[in-house]
């Protein structure tokens, strides 16, 4: 009897639990093999960049906050810089802002690839990841709440500076976890690196070539994963990077276990920057330019001069005028260089904002990782990637 | 940082203008990256030269996106963002670009850059989608964010915001009887199959 070979098609998610969200994948397979895919996006499009176009310029950061859900302090520190360049006060930000940027901007990095790892481990099989990498990661949470009073969405970094100071015994609870940090991630590697079920899982699995990624548009832990050393902290240095001592880790296999050392090594090396940034915050002083044309005055000057209630009153009915020009400032955020082209015409809310989405090219990458390998491993390169779909969608 | 001079230097684009005669390169006001704007028809030429030269590589191709000027003229610009990431990647210094094709009306077709990064291919379907661009040549111009059957671009100035749209509902999937028979049919003999190749038979 002749043997019929046919292909199946068959459709992964959008609320498959291991699609991390709503991704939705139309797998053409033959046995287990995929012949090949196409990532369908789009049931989280909310129109987050529409909305800031009828917004004034100091509400689209907490707008922003959610395009990214897990790193969001990335996306509203590349928008308040983009801003900030606009506005022309860029060297007006005083240097301990910016090295509280710089520290919040690695403790969200860290937060933000604690939930990566956990999520990933745990739909390859290994469960009790996700335990230890959650439970630090609600550490890093609680801090939030701490400066800002809200866990997943802080809006703490502004147009001009922070919102209000650090609060009272900041150093004391950030400091002690970033040190014991370094040993949490040891854990997590003996519990994973050498480890049999998840190398055989991992390495060699979802490869995508040098060429590939850059032609894929991917910069970031996937571009470090085959060896490309392009991190935006190093090549194009914002804030006051160029100042602190830190490596770049890459590896050259470009497959999912690549991508998982990458990122372990990434997060190591977040808290040495975490910790010199901790050193040279002073535990109270100036937290905004100054510039009360920008930044709203202190709340009890507020309640006691009429100059500082009249500035108050017209940064928030009015906000403020962003000079006519485009700019685009990007940071290196948690998935790769993420940033934001504004447009302004001169007027106090934005003509365009596009945020440049890492994961939005990650997913369009996607089926160059998976295709030829099997169903299984899809799962694998999903997580590897650590699409964020809040990102791809906007 | 913002008064860094070399950062937003564009003499390096005079490597374009000779390697393609006849395109149009003019350069706009920067304050953060050099800022190109060129003639349609020379676009995919310039940009293969921005990709392959060897003392420019523009490697990566970050970002497309447009911007709606309405009221203004030209309504539309069409805006490429591109890095060259130095020695992490090629020989070229590390530089950053950004293109700009202008264009009056939504009558008018870009081609695609898709043949020159193809991480160009999702990213001008997201144009086409929101703005309604067309490209000339991509292979694959489909909406991406929004759903298929939506009508018009919502990222258009002329877009109304505050309207409400009555959700676009589907209906299950019907199969007709003999769709049905047939499913069932090739069901049952993948089963029998599977059961043959278990137990050897040939």
């Amino acid at each position: 009897m002749a043997t019929r070979t046919e292909t199946m098609t068959v459709n992964m998610g959008p609320q498959h639990p291991s699609t991390h969200g709503v991704l939705r994948l139309v797998l053409e397979l033959d046995g287990e093999n995929i012949v090949s895919s196409d990532p369908t996006i789009g049931f989280l499009h909310t129109g987050i960049e529409k909305t800031a176009e009828q917004k004034k310029w100091q509400q689209i950061v907490p707008l922003v906050e959610r395009m990214d859900y897990l790193g969001p302090q990335s996306n509203s520190l590349a928008f308040c810089l983009s801003v900030e360049r606009l506005l022309g006060i860029e060297d007006e930000i005083p240097e301990r802002v910016t090295n509280i940027r710089v520290l919040i901007a690695e403790v969200q990095r860290l937060s933000s690839h604690l939930v990566w790892l956990g999520t990933h481990a745990m739909e390859i099989g290994a469960v009790s990841v996700m335990m230890y990498a959650f439970r630090e990661r609600e550490q890093i949470l609680n801090i939030f709440e701490m400066i800002a009073g809200f866990r997943m969405f802080p809006s703490y970094l502004r147009i001009g500076g922070l919102r209000e100071d650090l609060p009272r015994g900041f150093h004391d609870v950030l400091g002690p976890f970033l040190d014991k940090m370094s040993e949490k991630i040891d854990l997590y590697e003996v519990m994973l690196t050498k480890n049999q079920v998840w190398t055989k899982r991992t390495v060699g699995v979802a490869k995508l070539s040098k060429e590939d990624t850059i032609a894929m548009g991917l910069v970031g832990p996937l571009a470090r994963a085959v060896g490309v050393p392009y991190d935006v902290r190093k090549v194009f240095p914002y804030l006051n990077y160029s100042t602190y001592d830190f490596i770049v880790p890459t590896r050259t296999d470009g497959d999912v276990f690549a991508r998982y050392q990458v990122k372990i090594e990434e997060m190591r090396q977040s808290v040495k920057i975490a910790q010199q940034a901790l050193k040279r915050i002073s535990p109270t002083g100036v937290y905004d330019c100054g510039d009360y044309r920008i930044v709203p005055p202190p709340k009890d000057r507020v309640y006691t001069e009429m100059e500082a209630l009249i500035q108050h009153f017209l940064i928030y009915s009015q906000g403020f005028n962003v000079p006519k020009g485009e700019c685009y400032v990007p940071v290196e955020g948690p998935r790769g260089e993420h940033g934001f082209f504004i447009v302004s015409d001169g007027t106090n809310r934005p003509v365009r904002i596009k945020s440049r989405a890492p994961s939005f090219y990650a997913c369009q990458a996607l089926p160059r990782m998976i295709q030829g390998g099997l169903i299984a491993d899809v799962i694998a390169a999903i997580g590897s990637t650590d699409v964020v779909m809040g990102d791809v969608d906007r | 940082m913002s008064s860094d001079p070399a950062r937003t230097d564009a003499s390096f684009l005079d490597l374009v203008r000779t390697a393609v005669p006849g395109a149009s390169i003019e350069v706009a006001p920067r304050i953060d990256m050099p800022v190109a704007i060129v003639d349609r028809d020379h676009l995919v030429d310039v940009c293969q030269t921005l990709r392959t030269h060897p003392d420019l590589q523009f490697s990566v191709l970050l970002d497309v996106t447009a911007v709606d000027r309405l009221p203004a003229a030209p309504r539309y610009e069409i805006v490429y963002l591109m890095v060259c990431l130095g020695p992490a990647y090629g020989t070229a210094p590390a530089r950053r670009l950004r293109l700009k094709v202008q264009l009056a009306d939504d009558s008018a077709a870009v081609p695609t850059v898709s043949s020159v990064w193809p991480a160009a291919n999702w990213a001008e379907r997201e144009v086409f989608d929101l703005f309604g661009i067309t490209f000339e040549g991509h292979p694959d111009l489909r909406r991406v964010l929004m759903p298929d059957d939506w009508e018009g671009a919502p990222l258009r100035k002329d877009y109304p915001v505050q309207i409400r749209k009555d959700t676009a509902s589907w209906s299950p999937m019907q199969l007709t009887e003999e769709q049905f028979a047939a499913n069932m049919r090739a069901a049952r003999e993948h089963a029998a199959r599977a059961a043959r190749s278990i137990r050897g038979d040939k």
